[in-house]
Formats: structure tokens, C-alpha cells, sequence
């Protein structure tokens, strides 16, 4: 089975955001960088399918030469490939020139099936696997809990509000992952995985390899852009209910405040 | 020149989804600004007189597409029966909900509509005629406004539970016209549904939430949450945590890899406040945290902080709110 993984690079999750002194973006110096986590929770889901059918897991990522390190990371936790689109015309693409570009990478490689996160952790955009199966005429399972192929066809679960689906689709398709570390549980890179990995293929590619541009994939297609940035109200300080209550005072206490104060029980 | 606002909602199990009419709601708000028309689209099985509820919250005309292949939200056949009734149109936004299925839905017609989508906002403005969008990047770490090109058709999801949703004024009547359906073929189907016949608060979409975090110690301790749950109608959440050590499902999980949540009440018990815990439940109106430990992080966030061995509080919390309630 031909396997493909859409990753993306982001901060950390542990990261404090704080906007740059343009107003538009957000300072990068001094962040940490990792693996999207439901990216990672692909390329989890990826090396079973491997496990199970046999065949390769490509890595295919866009972005700086940071994010090489993350490649290398997917490939020690036994990813057999990278491909990194690193060109700078993609910097002011929107979601929907980002997914032409991955798309056209996806349709050079032949996969079977293309996994990715469901979401990333940084700009919480959420279109990419859905766009990139629409430019290809594909079907897409999106929020996957759980995933399994008999090597012709993928059967997920999603999780809908109240409730799970259960979900088909023939081969080739796209699923993007749902769940959480919990769910998925992806593995560690060994210490030999880290030593392969270095020597695991990883290429460099432009958008021009694949017959695009900027007019296509960067700031002139881009149709939708992020204009200024504001940090969330903070919140009026609080109090602690104490006033030497014992354990009932204050629970009635609280009772009161959240009925006759905040009204909202 | 546009001539209309569209918002699509949500039907499921023979009812529209209520952020269906919060989306109308917006809209109607944004097609006023433009003095245009709103249209409604509606995508089901057996949609039926209910399309009429939509009129309720703002919409002037609803277009049905009601086939039994429909039941099931498949983004094979939603994406092009939606987007051939959009395409009809020149429409100066599209509105949709940003629910599970309706992000997922929003991605994939914004690349077969060739067009910018803004998921999961909190606000709409129109600004001298331009739709402007904001909506919280890094789980809402910060906030963003987006913008479209000129000339690009701004298609904008909204989350539930923000925007205001009308009074339903059932006077209010809405044309509604049957499209014929025009299905592709899909290779991919809904093979089975589950729905939680437990009446369980859907997280995304409580008032109130009663989450645990590592200080709960065991599964079976969340027992005390539960009958707190219970008294205030709440849904019960957790942390990472919780989740990561198996007491809780990954679907209860709060924060940035989990749900981002908005309820007008959060009580956050044994819970330190990591700040990705912070992150998914930040913008909640009201929080309270219980935690033994006066340190935690959690105290900055919460409105009302109790310092108490949860194991004690809860249970004399609970039996306080069924007094209040027998009262009322």
C-alpha cells in the first residue's frame, strides 16, 4: 500500500503566542516547532496500515528548512520518505493555494490513501484534507477514531455530536484524523530509528517541479487573508471564597454567587 | 453586484440542528446591512414542512434538496448539491455552521466554489459593504480578523454557541422551493449511525460544564461529577490529563488537541490549568476552579475560586445546588 501523509509543522502546544509589530502574524523567534499532533496521529495510523498491508509511507510537508527536523522525526518513527516543498511563494498562499500545492504533490506520487490531521494546532484552519480530496476528485473521511482497510477500501469512525458514524470508502481516498493522544498513541522514534532516518530519502522540491506558481499557489490566488491580530479580552480578576467558611459555607456560597451575581444557575 | 446571503443549515434526524438557526440568524443581520435577500438551503432526508422553521429566524426563501441518500451527512454528495444551488446565485457571503460535519463540509465546498473560507468565527461585520470575519487561531490564544479579496465570494463558518440567535417569530413566512437532486456517484457511504440515547450534553454545546482533571485520581471518581452534572444539566468534560490516563473518552477531552468549548458556566475541578487546558476553555463566561492546591494556574482564569479537597466540596456543592433547585 502506497501511503501518503499531509504534515505540517507547528508550535508547540505549550507555546505563548504573541503578536509581531506588523499587527498580522504572530512572533516566531524562540518558539519550539514539532509535528501538528493529529499529523502525528497520521502518520501513526499510516505506519499500522504499513504494518498490516505491506509498502511505503511518504512524508509530504511545505515550509522552511525547519521543518526538516520534523520530516526526520516521521521518518524515525519508521516513515520510509520525505518530500519538502520548501518555496518561499507559498508564504502568502491561503489554505486553498497551500491544497493545490499538495495536491499536485499527492497526484506525482500515486497513493493509495492520504492521511492527515483533521486540523492543525496553530491557525485551526481545518480545510486542508477536505480541499485537497475536493482538487482531487476523491472521496475524503474526515475525524477518523479509528481506521481500517482491507487494502481496497478504508472504513473510519467519527465522532458527530451525540453520537459516532461509521463511515466507507473505496481506495483512493483521504482520511483526516480526529481523536487525541489517548486514541491514537503514537510511537516513539527509537534510537536505530533515529540512526535510519538520516539516511531515509528526503527531497527538495519547488512549486515550479510541479508545474506551479505563485498564481496558483501564493499571495495573487490567495482569496481569503488574515488582516490583524488581537489578543482574547482578559478576564476581570476573581475571588477566592473563603471568608474562614467551612467546607458547606462555602459551597452555599458559591451557590449564591453563581445563582444571584453571575446568574447562570 | 451580489443579490443575496446564504446560509446553509444543518438537518439531522428529522430536525435542524439549533446552530442552524444562529447561522440564520447572522445572516439575516448581514443581508439587512446589504439590503439584500436571504436564502436558505436545506440538505436532509425528509426535510419536509420543517424547511418553513427556517423563515422563523430570518430567511426569506429556502431551497430544499430532500433525498432518502441525504440522510446521512457524505461529502461526496452535500459538497456539489450545495454548491449547484449556491452557483445560481451571486451571493455576497455564505454562511454556514461550524459544527463536526459543517467544518468539514465548509472546507471541502469552499475548494469546489474555488473560494476563501473563514472556519469557526465568532463575529461577522460588514464594513462599508466588505464582509469581515474573526475568528481564534491557537485555540484561541489570539484572535484574528480575516478579510477576502476582491471579488471573492467570503464563505464563513460560525461556531455554535456564540452568535445570537432571533427569537423564532412564527409569523414569519419563508418561501420554500424543492430542488430536483442531482446525485454523482460517491464512492464513499455512511455505513452506520450511533446516536447517545442517554441524553447526554453534547460539550460543544452546553451551557454549563463540569470537567476533571489529574486530581479526580481514578475513573470511577467521576462519579461525583456526574450527579453534579446532573443537578445543573451540565455536560462533563476533562482534561488531558484525565483523558491520557483512561478515566475519561478522548470526545470529553478540553483543549488545544480536544475540544474548545464556550459555555456560560465552567467548573474546572482538580484541574491545574495547563496552558492548553487554558486555551480550550478560556472564552467560557463564567469559570470556577476547585483545586486543593492555592498555586495552580487555574486561579488566574476563574472568576470564583474555592481552595478545598474536591472529594469534600463536590459532594457538598452538589447537595447546595439540589436545595437551590427544589426551591426555584
Amino acid at each position: 500500500m502506497n501511503i501518503v501523509v499531509l504534515l505540517k509543522q507547528t508550535p508547540d502546544t505549550e507555546s505563548v503566542i504573541r503578536i509581531a509589530p506588523d499587527g498580522q502574524s504572530i512572533v516566531t523567534q524562540d518558539l519550539k516547532w514539532i509535528i501538528n499532533p493529529y499529523d502525528e496521529f497520521a502518520v501513526e495510523a499510516a505506519l499500522r496500515l504499513k504494518e498490516k498491508h505491506g509498502g511505503t509511507v511518504t512524508i509530504v510537508s511545505w515550509g522552511p528548512q525547519r521543518v526538516v527536523e520534523s520530516i526526520r522525526t516521521a521518518l524515525a518513527m519508521g516513515a520510509d520518505k520525505g518530500v519538502l516543498l520548501d518555496d518561499d511563494t507559498l508564504d502568502g498562499g491561503d489554505s486553498l493555494g497551500v491544497a493545490r500545492a499538495l495536491a499536485a504533490v499527492v497526484q506525482a506520487l500515486q497513493p493509495d490513501i492520504v492521511l492527515c490531521g483533521s486540523r492543525a494546532v496553530d491557525y485551526d484552519l481545518a480545510q486542508r484534507g477536505p480541499m485537497v480530496a475536493e482538487l482531487l476528485g476523491w472521496p475524503h473521511l474526515g475525524l477518523a477514531v479509528s481506521l481500517d482497510s482491507d487494502g481496497s477500501s478504508v472504513t473510519i469512525e467519527r465522532p458527530i455530536e451525540g453520537g459516532k458514524v461509521t463511515m466507507h470508502a473505496s481506495l483512493p481516498a483521504l482520511v483526516t484524523m480526529g481523536g487525541s493522544h489517548a486514541v491514537w498513541n503514537p510511537r516513539y522514534a527509537s534510537l536505530p530509528g533515529i540512526m535510519k532516518a538520516k539516511k531515509k530519502p528526503l527531497e527538495m522540491k519547488k512549486l515550479g517541479d510541479y508545474g506551479l506558481s505563485a498564481e496558483e499557489c501564493g499571495a495573487p490566488a490567495a482569496k481569503i487573508r488574515m488582516v490583524s491580530l488581537e489578543m482574547p479580552p482578559e478576564r476581570k480578576p476573581g475571588r477566592i471564597i473563603d471568608d474562614g467558611l467551612d467546607t458547606e459555607g462555602k459551597a452555599a456560597a458559591l451557590v449564591k454567587a453563581l445563582h444571584e451575581e453571575a446568574k447562570v444557575i | 453586484m451580489a443579490d443575496c446571503v446564504v446560509s446553509v443549515a444543518e438537518f439531522r434526524a428529522g430536525n435542524f440542528r439549533r446552530v442552524s438557526f444562529e447561522v440564520a440568524s447572522e445572516a439575516r443581520k448581514v443581508a439587512d446591512a446589504l439590503n439584500v435577500p436571504l436564502y436558505g438551503i436545506a440538505v436532509g432526508a425528509g426535510v419536509g414542512d420543517k424547511a418553513k422553521e427556517l423563515g422563523w429566524y430570518g430567511v426569506d426563501k429556502v431551497f430544499v434538496a430532500d433525498d432518502p441518500a441525504l440522510e446521512h451527512y457524505v461529502p461526496e454528495l452535500y459538497v456539489p448539491v450545495i454548491a449547484s444551488i449556491i452557483e445560481r446565485w451571486n451571493p455576497a457571503a455564505v454562511l454556514l455552521p461550524a459544527s463536526v460535519d459543517g467544518k468539514d463540509l465548509s472546507a471541502r465546498l469552499a475548494a469546489r466554489l474555488q473560494t476563501g473560507l473563514a472556519q469557526d468565527c465568532i463575529q461577522v461585520v460588514c464594513d462599508g459593504g466588505a464582509v469581515k470575519a474573526k475568528r481564534p487561531i491557537f485555540a484561541g490564544k489570539c484572535l484574528a480578523w480575516c478579510e477576502w479579496a476582491q471579488g471573492a465570494l467570503p464563505m464563513i463558518s460560525c461556531r455554535p454557541n456564540v452568535m445570537d440567535c432571533k427569537d423564532a417569530d412564527a409569523t414569519r413566512q419563508a418561501d420554500v422551493e424543492k430542488v430536483a437532486v442531482d446525485l454523482p456517484e460517491a464512492r464513499s457511504k455512511v455505513l452506520g449511525v450511533e446516536l447517545d440515547t442517554t441524553g447526554k450534553v453534547e460539550l460543544t454545546e452546553a451551557e454549563i460544564i463540569v470537567s476533571g482533571g489529574r486530581g479526580m485520581k481514578a475513573a470511577e471518581n467521576f462519579v461525583i461529577l456526574e450527579q453534579l452534572a446532573k443537578e445543573l444539566g451540565a455536560a462533563v468534560g476533562a482534561s488531558r490529563a484525565a483523558v491520557d490516563a483512561g478515566w475519561r473518552p478522548h470526545s470529553d477531552q478540553v483543549g488545544q488537541t480536544g475540544k474548545v468549548v464556550n459555555p456560560n458556566l465552567y467548573i474546572a475541578v482538580g484541574i491545574s490549568g495547563a496552558i492548553q487546558h487554558l486555551a480550550g476553555m478560556g472564552s467560557s463566561k463564567y469559570i470556577v476552579a476547585v483545586n486543593k492546591d492555592p498555586e495552580a494556574p487555574i486561579f488566574t482564569k476563574a472568576d470564583y475560586g474555592i481552595v478545598e479537597d474536591l472529594f469534600k466540596f463536590i459532594p457538598a456543592f452538589t447537595e447546595e445546588v439540589r436545595k437551590l433547585k427544589s426551591t426555584c
